[in-house]
This record gives structure tokens, C-alpha cells and sequence, in this order.
């Protein structure tokens, strides 16, 4: 079920998209993420109704995007940029080194539920390559030392 | 970064007050006149696409500007250093468009992870519109218009012009067919133009300037200046905006500062993961449209890639095509199987299965993928640096059947 706070929220997004409620399903589905850390079956229908699109018209759209989860993630997610510039200037040894120092696994969360690693395409930081996006905030000219220290701050 | 004010006292907005002086189809002959082509990557003259789009009383209404600011192109980040770097200089660049085509609502479509930039393009929208240079009437010229910014949830063929135009309505953003083109028939299927950051940046100058001073600023037949980039082993990784023309080695030597110590300039990408190749032998080729084509490349976004002589370039090219592969969209069949065909075949050279026969397979998915087989430029974009790496490091895919693996994964050595 969706809190009043929610639905308070995705009408808003609704009605700023004048006429065209449709157009605000990724907000809408945004706004249950943000709380939720994923978008499970029944937030989804939820967000349909709202909407008055079917769930499979929201899942579609859901499902295409690469941040938007339709699955469980942990409280921090970690996307480690793997295209061309950081592929050439250090994206491997961040990976070897998440997967030694910090048990991190591409696809994967962490037993305790504290981080899930995924691969996505290019951040646009590649000037400060190596680059990752953790909680929707990005990092650049990434090192391991560096890297522990922005992870030590992720409870 | 500067606020409204500081904009302003240094020039800025004095493009829009003269624009909304003019009429539509005389400012999109200013900027037809200065040769602006388009910053996306594709080069499209700026003042034709407007010049597509039905102007007068008798034109649907209500009509859209939109600005692409989704760039997720490998390499490519110069669109937002100038989101973050200048965020009225774009509005301003919508605004002068908008009028151009009698557009009344903007929407700037930007990645999710350029969160700064969406934030600082908000604080600039709210300034301008307390200041008169947004909504009603504006400066009194009877024109309106209002800028909505649409952040994006993360997906490369959003900035694809028609799946971007389906993201923006909330469908499942995957290309549509064209024609109809979108100035014609766009969002909400209203004529709609979507334009590059880069390009409605430059907009403001040419009409404040005029379009003579604007070709002027070019060291080559493109009007303008442009935002050039580099990454990878070089020693000053970043973003320069220089004459359009500048060669690609001014930018590599006396910007990017040349290779890092104990690197060689092995080849290099001039605009992003979907341009063909080049190598040392072209360094002196001028960076413009028409040059970079003469050389068998593109400009695309003039945001170099380079590779150096201690990465394998099959390594290399698994990065790109996976990226392609994993950001197919899965309408059409060759693109949604045949790019995961490449990525496999790319491991199995890498990983010592490859055979000499899986060489000219990969040759032959360049054609199979090639322009006009797909549904959108995808595929064939994702093709270029394959087809070129092919040509110019044959060698390299050689050994790695002859030595059975990656000659750089000493490891991995049989």
C-alpha cells in the first residue's frame, strides 16, 4: 500500500504534467523508490492505479530503465561505470578490489544487506575516470584507498 | 558558477532581447546564416531542422521545444560541464529557440546521474522566470514560454530523439519510426524540435553577435567554436572549448598535456563510443565535420577517447559492445541478437577460444548491423570502432587466436 505521503507526492507529479498523467510514471515510480529502495509487484499496481495505466503498461516502463529496481536491492546501491574510460584507466582494479576488500559481487547484495554493486554505462565523469554513482551521488578519480573511505561513511 | 546577475552584467540575455525583436524565420536565418550544426553528434544544420517546423496562425499548437541533455555516450561529458559550468546559457539558448519556432513549453530531458546540473538548471529557471525571461510575456513581447526539466531514470536509447519524445510521454522509450519526423509530428504527436545542450548554447552568441562574427570564431567551414574533450592516458584529462577545426593534435599535446609517462598514442576515438577509429597518422586532421568524415570517422561529440599502447584494443572493444549490447533497446532483432553475438565472440578471442573464422564473423556483423539494417543508429553506431578497429589492429585479433588469449593478460598465457 502506498502512504498518503506518496500518493501526495505522485499526484503532484501528476498534475505538473498537465493532462498527461501518464507522462509522470517515472516520477511516480521514483517517488516509491525513494522510500522503498525498490519497486515491488504490489507498490507497481499501486502506481498504476494512480496513473490509470494497467500494471503491464508500468512494468514495461519500468523494466526498461536501469535505475529503476524492480528487485530487492541493499540500503546502498553502488554502480561502478565500466565504458571505455574507466575500462582504460582503472575500472578493474576497483572491481577486483570491491570483491576482495568489501565481498562486493557484480548483480550481487552483500549478506548484511549494506551494498548491491551493479554495472551501468558511461556517468559522464570521464575526465575524472575511474567513476561511480553510490546513492545517486557521484564519484570521480576513484583509487582503492579512496574508495574505502567513501565506503567506511555507507552504514 | 554564475547566478543571473553576474549572467547577465557579463552579456548574457542580450541575444534573447534581440531575437524577440525579430521574427521566428528571421532568427532562424541568423543561425542558418552562422552554420550552426548540431553538438549531438549527428551535425544536422541547426536553422533547417527549425526551418521544418509549421510556423503561423495556421500551425498546430501547442508545439515543444526539447533539449537532449541525456548524454550517456561513452566519453562524452561536456554537455554537463556546461549544465553545471553556465546554466543560463542554455536557457537562454531554449528560449531564443523556442521563439524561433513558436514553441510554448520546453522540457530539458537529463540523465539521472546529473543531479547537480538538473539542480543548478532548476535554480536558473525559477531566477529567470522572477526576472520576466521566462513565463508570461515575456520582456514584453507578447511571447510565453515555460521550461519543465525531466530527469531521466538511466537508459542510453533515450537519447535517441523519437524514444526520447516516448520517455517523455511515459511509454516504454524504445525509437519510432520515421518520417514523420518530429517537427512535425513530436511530443504528444505535436511539431516538436529536440535539440543538443551544446548546440543551444552556442545560440545565444550568434544573436548577440551575428552570425558573421560566429563563423568567424571557426578555424573551418562549421561555424563556431567547440567543446572538446579527452580521457583516458592522458595526462590532463578534460573538456576545452576551441575553434571548431582545431586538429586533434592541439587538442591531445597542448590541451590534454600528451600521454601519461610510459604510454603511447596508439589510436583514439575523436567523438565518443560510436565513431570509427583513427591513429596517430591522422593527428593533424583538422576536428570538424567534414574533415573527421574525410578521414572515415565522424566528429560525433568531438570527445576524444584515447588508446594507449598497454591496453588491448579487443579488451577494449568488449567495453563498447557490451555497452551497446546491454543497451539495446530489443525492438529490432539484428541489434537486440547481434550485438550480444559480438560481445561473446570479443570474450572468446580474449579468453584464448577464439578461432581465426570468428575474425570474419565479426566482419560480417558489421555489415549485418551496418546502416540501413536496424531500426535506429544503434547498431551501426555500435559498429564503427569495430569495423575500424578490425582494419587498423588486425594484427592484435590475430594473436589473440595465434597465442591463444590476450597478449596483455599475462596470466592468462596457455
Amino acid at each position: 500500500m502506498l502512504t498518503e505521503q506518496e500518493r501526495h507526492e505522485i499526484d503532484e507529479e501528476v498534475a505538473a504534467v498537465r493532462g498527461h498523467a501518464r507522462a509522470a510514471v517515472v516520477e511516480a515510480l521514483k517517488v516509491v523508490q525513494r522510500r522503498r529502495g525498490w519497486v515491488s509487484d504490489d507498490d507497481l499496481r499501486d502506481v498504476a492505479a494512480c496513473l490509470g495505466m494497467t500494471p503491464a503498461e508500468v512494468d514495461a516502463v519500468a523494466t526498461f530503465y536501469n535505475k529503476i529496481f524492480r528487485r530487492r536491492v541493499g540500503r546502498h546501491v553502488l554502480l561502478i561505470c565500466d565504458s571505455v574510460s574507466c575500462w582504460i584507466v582503472g575500472y578493474h582494479a576497483l572491481l577486483e578490489h570491491l570483491r576482495a576488500r568489501w565481498g562486493l559481487e557484480l548483480g550481487a547484495t552483500t549478506a548484511d544487506d549494506r551494498f548491491t554493486l551493479l554495472p551501468v554505462a558511461c556517468l559522464g565523469l570521464c575526465e575524472q575516470a575511474p567513476a561511480m554513482l553510490l546513492d545517486g551521488e557521484l564519484y570521480g578519480n576513484l583509487t582503492p584507498a579512496r574508495l574505502d573511505a567513501i565506503l567506511a561513511t555507507h552504514e | 558558477m554564475p547566478d543571473l546577475r553576474e549572467y547577465a552584467g557579463a552579456g548574457g540575455y542580450a541575444g534573447l532581447r534581440a531575437a524577440l525583436k525579430m521574427t521566428p524565420t528571421e532568427v532562424q536565418g541568423m543561425v542558418k546564416a552562422a552554420n550552426l550544426r548540431g553538438r549531438g553528434g549527428a551535425g544536422f544544420p541547426t536553422g533547417v531542422k527549425w526551418g521544418a517546423v509549421p510556423l503561423g496562425p495556421a500551425a498546430r499548437r501547442p508545439k515543444y521545444l526539447v533539449v537532449n541533455a541525456d548524454e550517456m555516450e561513452p566519453g562524452v561529458m561536456k554537455d554537463r560541464l556546461l549544465m553545471e559550468g553556465n546554466p543560463h546559457q542554455l536557457i537562454e539558448g531554449i528560449i531564443i529557440a523556442a521563439h524561433a519556432i513558436e514553441a510554448e513549453h520546453a522540457f530539458i530531458f537529463i540523465r539521472l546521474a546529473y543531479r547537480e546540473a538538473a539542480e543548478r538548471l532548476r535554480r536558473a529557471i525559477a531566477e529567470a522566470t522572477a526576472h520576466g525571461y521566462l513565463g508570461e510575456n515575456i520582456l514584453g513581447s507578447g511571447f510565453s514560454l515555460d521550461i519543465r526539466v525531466h530527469r531521466s531514470a538511466g537508459r542510453y536509447i533515450c537519447g535517441e530523439e523519437t524514444a526520447l519524445l516516448n520517455a517523455l510521454e511515459g511509454k516504454r522509450p524504445i525509437p519510432r519510426a520515421k518520417p514523420p519526423f518530429p517537427q512535425t509530428v513530436g511530443l504528444w504527436g505535436q511539431p516538436t524540435v529536440v535539440n543538443n545542450v551544446e548546440t543551444l548554447c552556442n545560440v545565444p552568441h550568434i544573436l548577440r553577435n551575428g552570425p558573421e562574427w560566429f563563423r568567424g570564431l571557426s578555424r573551418s567551414a562549421d561555424g563556431g567554436t567547440k567543446l572538446y574533450g579527452a580521457s583516458g592516458r592522458v595526462r590532463r584529462p578534460g573538456a576545452w572549448e576551441l575553434p571548431m577545426g582545431t586538429p586533434l593534435r592541439e587538442i591531445l599535446e597542448a590541451h590534454a598535456g600528451g600521454m601519461e609517462e610510459g604510454y603511447q598514442l596508439r589510436g583514439l576515438l575523436p567523438g565518443g563510443a560510436s565513431t570509427d577509429f583513427l591513429t596517430p597518422a591522422h593527428l593533424d586532421l583538422p576536428m570538424d565535420f567534414a574533415s573527421v568524415m574525410g578521414a572515415g570517422s565522424r566528429l560525433g561529440t568531438g570527445t576524444i577517447v584515447v588508446l594507449d599502447d598497454r591496453t588491448c584494443p579487443v579488451s577494449l572493444l568488449i567495453s563498447l559492445e557490451q555497452f551497446f549490447a546491454r543497451e539495446s533497446c530489443g525492438w529490432c532483432t539484428p541489434c537486440r541478437e547481434g550485438l550480444p553475438w559480438v560481445v561473446r565472440l570479443l570474450r572468446a578471442l580474449e579468453d584464448g577460444d577464439g578461432r581465426q573464422e570468428d575474425i570474419a564473423r565479426l566482419e560480417e556483423h558489421t555489415r549485418l548491423l551496418g546502416p540501413g539494417r536496424t531500426f535506429c543508429a544503434l547498431a551501426p553506431g555500435a559498429m564503427e570502432p569495430l569495423q575500424s578497429a578490425l582494419h587498423y589492429f588486425r594484427e592484435d585479433f590475430t594473436r589473440h587466436v595465434t597465442e591463444r588469449g590476450c597478449p596483455w593478460r599475462k596470466e592468462l598465457v596457455v
